[in-house]
C-alpha cells in the first residue's frame, strides 16, 4: 500500500516538475514538450494508484520462468504498425509537396522543411526502431532459450521510446531542431533517448547472459553491434551546450567541417548499424524459420559480420565528397566503401542461399517471398552505394534524387519488406493464432509495395541522373546550358510519378494493417489456399484405350 | 557443390549431413536453426580482396593517410582544389582574348563586330541564368512587378547602352548614387485625390488603352490626367523614358491593367527594385548580359542623338566595378 502510494505520488511530483518546467518554459517548444512529459507522467501516477494491489496479501507470483515475456512485443507489432502507416503517410504528403508547392498549405506547420524530417524519422525511428526493438526481443528469447531479462525494464524501454517518438514528432511540427539529418531532436530529448537506450542494452545484454545455449546465435551478434553502435553514434553526434536549461535550443560541441564530418560518421553509420546490422538480425532469424532450412554458411557469416562492422564506421566521409573535407578523408572515406561491397553482399548470400531446397516456396509462399524481394534490394543497394562513393560516380550523383532513389530502394525494399515479412511471421504466433487473418492479402501487400518500389526508385534514378547531367552541362561556349530553376522544372513528372509509387507502398501498408488487425481480433479469412494448383492423383495416369472405331487412326505401336 | 563430411574445427557433435544440399551442419541449434558448413563463396572472397587491393593502391595514388601537420599527397600529386584551379586557369585562358576585346570596344559599337556580338550574346545568357531568372524568369517574361523583356515595350529604354547603364546602376537602387530614380505619387494613400476621383481617373486610362468605351467618368478623368499625371506620363499617356513613367495606351502592364489592380497602382503607387550589378559583377559581364538582354527580341538601335550618352555609359561600364 505505502509503495503504491509512493510510487504513485513519485510520478505525479514528476509530472508537477514538468509542469513548472512547461510553464516557466524559454519557448513554445519547450513548454509543449514539458506539457506532454507531465501528461505522460500524471497517466502514470493515476494508472498506479488506481490499478494497484492494495490487498493485504501480496498475489502469489506466478512462475513464469518457463514461458517467454512477449507481452511487450506484442505492443511493439502494434506500434511497429501504426508508426509505418503514419510514416509512410508523411512521405506521400511530403513527395506531393514535392510535386504540388501548394501542399505546403501555407502554414509554418505544414512546410515541407518541418515535415520532411517527420517523415524520416517516422520511417526509420518509429517503425524500424520499433520493429527493431520487438523483433529483437523476440529473437533474442529464443535463440537463447531463455526469458527476457527484467521485463519491467522491456516495459520501460518500449514506453520510453514511444515517449521519444512523440517528443521529436511534436518538436519538429514546432519547429523544434538541431538541423542535423537524421539526429534533430534537442538535447532534453537526446539525453532520454540515452537513458532509455541503455535501458535497451541491459536488457539485450541480460537475456544473453542467463541463456540457456552453449553459443550466441548470429542474429544477436548483429542486434549487440546495433544497439552498442547506435548508442556511441547518439552520444558524440549530439555534444551540445543548451542555450537556457528551460530553452529547447542547443549549439553544437563542433563547427564548421569538423561539425559537418562528426554529422556524416553519425548519418551513415545509422545507415550501418541502424538499418544494415539491426535488420539484419531480423533477416538471420526470420528467413531459416519461415523457410525452415538450416542457413547456408557459419563462417560466411562469421566473416561477413566482422567485415561489415570493422568497415563501415569508416565510410561516412563519403557524405563529404567534394566539399571542404580534406581530400585525405574523402579518399578514405570511398575505399572503406568500396571495401564494404563485399561484406554487406556476405548477408544477401546468406539469406537467398538459405532457400537452397525450399526455393519453390517462392512460388507458394508470400512471405518467403517478401523476403527474398527484401534481399534482393538489400543486394541492389549495397552495391549502389560503394559504386555511388566512388568520387567520379558521385561527382554526378551527389545532391540529386539519385540519393534519394537509392535511399529507398534500401529503405522500402530491404527495411520495409523485411519488416512486413518479420511481422507477418510473429503476428499470429504472438498471439496464438491458428495462422494469419488472410495470406492472400500478403501477397496483395506483396505486389503492391514492390509495384511502389519500382514506380519509386526508377523514377528517381531517371530524375537523379537527368538532374545531374544538366546541372553539369557545358555548351561549346564554355558556359553552362540549363539555369537551376530549369532543372527544377525537368523534375515535375518525376515527381508525380514518385507520389504515385508512394501511394501503391501506403496502401501496402493499409493492407497490412488490416490483416494483423484482423489476425490479432482473432479472425480468419475464408480463402482458397495459397499452396498452388489442385492436384487429383487418380487423373494423373494416361487415358484408357478408345474404342475400336478410333484406333486405326492412332499410329502403331 | 556438396562438401565432404570430414573433420572440421568448425563443426560440433551435433552435426548432421543436410540432404536437399549435401553439407554438413555446424551441429549447433538455436529454436530448430542450424546452420551448414559450407565455405565461403570463391567469387565472393576473390571479389573482397580484389577491393582491399583496389583501396590500398588507390591510397597510394591519392592524398589518404593524416600525418601529424599534413596528410600524404598521393602518388599522382592530385587534389581537389589543384584540379579546380587547373580547369579554372585553362577556362579563363580561353575566353580571355574575348574578354580582353569586349572590355576594349564601347558597348554601342558591339552590334558591329558580329562574332563579338555573338560571344558576348551567348556569355550574357549564362549570366542571365544565373543572376536574372529568379525575378525575370527562366524566358524572361518577366511576371506581375518584373518586366517582360521579350517585347519592345522598355521602361528606361532599349536600346543596348541603355540597357547596359541600368543593368549597372538598377533603378531605384539604395546606394548608388546613379541608379534611374522617379516616384510615382501615392494619390490615394496621401489624399492627393479622393476615391471617386480615383476611379474616374482609372475609367481614363482604361479607355486610353481601348479596355473600355470611354463613358462620363472618362471624361471626368481626362480632366484629372491632364493635371496630375501628364507631367510624367505625357498630355495623350504615352510615357516618359527619362523619368521610367510607362506607356499607359498598350496593351503591356507591369502591375496589370484591370480596374482592380490600377486602382490599387494610383492609390498606392508602385516603384520597384531592382539592384544595381555593377560590384556584383564584373563590366564584362555586364556588358554580356545587355547584349543578351537586347538580343530577345524587343533591343532597339542606338539613337543618333543619344549616341554621345551611350557612348559615355559604355565607358562608365568600363569603369563600373569602383
Amino acid at each position: 500500500m505505502t509503495a503504491i502510494l509512493l510510487r504513485s505520488s513519485g510520478w505525479l511530483g514528476l509530472a508537477l516538475l514538468a509542469l513548472v518546467a512547461a510553464l516557466a518554459g524559454a519557448d513554445r517548444g519547450f513548454a509543449v514538450h514539458m506539457a506532454i512529459v507531465a501528461l505522460a507522467a500524471a497517466l502514470l501516477g493515476v494508472t498506479t494508484a488506481v490499478r494497484g494491489n492494495y490487498s493485504h496479501q501480496p498475489a502469489a507470483p506466478a512462475d513464469l520462468s518457463g514461458q517467454y515475456y512477449d507481452e511487450v512485443i506484442r505492443w511493439g507489432v502494434i506500434a511497429t504498425v501504426f508508426w509505418g502507416v503514419v510514416g509512410l503517410l508523411m512521405g506521400v504528403v511530403i513527395a506531393s509537396q514535392l510535386a504540388w508547392p501548394l501542399a505546403n498549405l501555407n502554414s509554418e506547420f505544414t512546410t515541407f522543411g518541418r515535415l520532411r524530417p517527420l517523415h524520416t524519422s517516422a520511417v526509420i525511428f518509429a517503425f524500424g526502431g520499433n520493429a527493431l526493438i520487438a523483433t529483437s526481443f523476440y529473437i533474442v528469447q529464443r535463440t537463447c532459450r531463455a526469458r527476457l531479462f527484467m521485463p519491467g525494464l522491456a516495459r520501460f524501454v518500449f514506453w520510453g521510446y514511444q515517449l521519444f517518438i512523440v517528443l521529436a514528432a511534436t518538436g519538429y511540427v514546432l519547429g523544434v531542431t538541431e538541423s542535423r539529418e537524421y539526429a534533430e531532436p534537442e538535447w532534453y530529448v537526446d539525453i532520454w533517448l540515452t537513458i532509455v537506450w541503455v535501458a535497451y542494452l541491459a536488457v539485450f545484454v541480460g537475456t544473453i547472459a542467463k541463456r540457456h545455449e552453449p553459443h550466441i546465435y548470429v542474429a544477436n551478434w548483429f542486434f549487440l553491434a546495433f544497439i552498442i553502435t547506435v548508442a556511441m553514434l547518439h552520444l558524440v553526434n549530439n555534444l551540445s551546450l543548451p542555450v537556457s536549461w528551460l530553452g529547447s535550443k542547443s549549439y553544437s560541441a563542433f563547427s564548421g567541417v569538423q561539425d559537418a564530418l562528426v554529422q556524416w560518421w553519425y548519418g551513415h553509420n545509422a545507415v550501418g548499424f541502424f538499418l544494415t546490422a539491426g535488420f539484419l538480425g531480423m533477416m538471420y532469424y526470420f528467413v531459416p524459420k519461415q523457410a525452415d532450412r538450416p542457413v547456408y554458411s557459419y563462417r560466411l557469416s562469421i566473416v561477413h559480420f566482422w567485415s561489415l562492422i570493422f568497415l563501415y564506421i569508416w565510410a561516412g566521409p563519403h557524405h563529404l565528397h567534394y566539399t571542404a573535407l580534406p581530400d585525405w578523408a574523402q579518399t578514405l572515406g570511398m575505399v572503406f566503401s568500396v571495401m564494404l561491397w563485399m561484406p554487406s553482399w556476405g548477408g544477401m548470400i546468406n539469406g537467398l542461399m538459405t532457400l537452397n531446397g525450399a526455393w519453390d516456396r517462392v512460388r507458394t509462399d508470400p512471405i518467403i517471398r517478401m523476403m527474398v524481394a527484401a534481399l534482393a534490394f538489400y543486394g541492389m543497394s549495397t552495391f549502389e552505394g560503394p559504386m555511388m562513393s566512388i568520387k567520379s560516380v558521385n561527382s554526378l550523383s551527389h545532391y540529386t534524387n539519385w540519393t534519394i532513389g537509392h535511399v529507398h530502394s534500401g529503405a522500402l525494399g530491404w527495411n520495409g519488406m523485411i519488416t512486413f515479412a518479420s511481422l507477418y511471421y510473429m503476428a499470429p504466433r504472438l498471439w496464438g493464432r491458428q495462422r494469419l487473418y488472410s495470406l492472400r492479402l500478403v501477397n496483395l501487400h506483396f505486389w503492391l509495395a514492390t509495384l511502389g518500389i519500382v514506380f519509386y526508385t526508377a523514377s528517381m534514378w531517371v530524375a537523379g541522373i537527368t538532374q545531374g547531367l544538366m546541372w553539369r552541362e557545358y555548351g561549346g561556349d564554355g558556359y553552362l546550358v540549363y539555369a537551376f530553376v530549369e532543372v527544377v522544372a525537368a523534375m515535375h513528372p518525376y515527381y508525380i510519378i514518385r507520389v504515385a509509387g508512394g501511394l501503391l507502398y501506403f496502401s501496402g501498408a493499409l493492407v497490412m494493417a488490416w490483416n494483423i488487425g484482423m489476425t490479432i481480433a482473432g479472425r480468419l479469412r475464408d480463402e482458397a489456399p495459397m499452396a498452388g494448383a489442385a492436384f487429383d492423383p487418380g487423373r494423373d495416369r494416361p487415358l484408357a484405350p478408345f474404342a475400336p472405331a478410333g484406333a486405326a487412326a492412332l499410329p502403331a505401336e | 557443390m556438396a562438401e565432404h563430411p570430414g573433420p572440421s574445427p568448425t563443426r560440433s557433435a551435433g552435426s548432421r549431413v543436410d540432404v536437399p544440399t549435401g553439407t554438413a551442419t555446424v551441429g549447433h541449434q538455436w529454436d530448430g536453426i542450424e546452420e551448414l558448413d559450407t565455405p565461403m563463396p570463391r567469387w565472393w572472397l576473390t571479389i573482397f580482396y580484389a577491393c582491399v587491393v583496389f583501396a590500398i593502391v588507390y591510397a597510394i595514388a591519392y592524398p589518404a593517410i593524416p600525418l601529424a601537420t599534413r596528410a600524404t599527397p598521393g602518388l599522382l600529386g592530385w587534389s581537389s582544389r589543384g584540379e579546380l584551379a587547373k580547369e579554372l586557369t585553362a577556362e579563363t585562358a580561353r575566353q580571355a582574348p574575348m574578354r580582353r576585346a569586349l572590355a576594349a570596344l564601347p558597348i554601342a559599337a558591339l552590334a558591329g563586330n558580329p562574332a563579338l556580338l555573338d560571344a558576348a550574346t551567348r556569355g550574357g545568357r549564362s549570366a542571365f541564368k544565373v543572376h536574372c531568372v529568379q525575378c525575370h524568369g527562366g524566358g524572361a517574361a518577366g511576371s506581375k512587378g518584373y518586366p517582360n523583356l521579350n517585347d519592345d515595350d522598355w521602361l528606361w529604354g532599349g536600346d543596348i547602352a541603355t540597357i547596359a547603364t541600368t543593368l549597372q546602376h538598377g533603378i531605384r537602387y539604395p546606394g548608388d548614387d546613379e541608379t534611374r530614380q522617379s516616384q510615382m505619387p501615392a494619390f490615394g494613400r496621401d489624399g492627393i485625390l479622393k476615391a471617386g476621383q480615383i476611379a474616374d481617373l482609372v475609367a481614363h486610362v482604361r479607355a486610353i488603352s481601348r479596355q473600355a468605351p470611354a463613358n462620363g467618368a472618362a471624361t471626368r478623368g481626362a480632366a484629372l490626367f491632364a493635371e496630375n499625371c501628364a507631367v510624367c506620363h505625357g498630355p495623350a499617356g504615352m510615357g516618359n523614358r527619362e523619368l521610367g513613367a510607362p506607356n499607359l495606351t498598350d496593351a503591356i502592364w507591369l502591375y496589370g491593367g484591370d480596374t482592380a489592380s490600377l486602382t490599387t497602382t494610383i492609390h498606392n503607387a508602385r516603384g520597384g527594385v531592382m539592384p544595381a550589378w555593377a560590384g556584383r559583377v564584373d563590366p564584362v559581364t555586364i556588358k554580356m548580359l545587355a547584349a543578351y538582354v537586347h538580343s530577345l527580341g524587343g533591343g532597339e538601335a542606338a539613337p543618333v542623338a543619344a549616341a554621345p550618352a551611350a557612348a559615355s555609359a559604355a565607358t562608365a561600364s568600363d569603369h563600373g566595378r569602383g
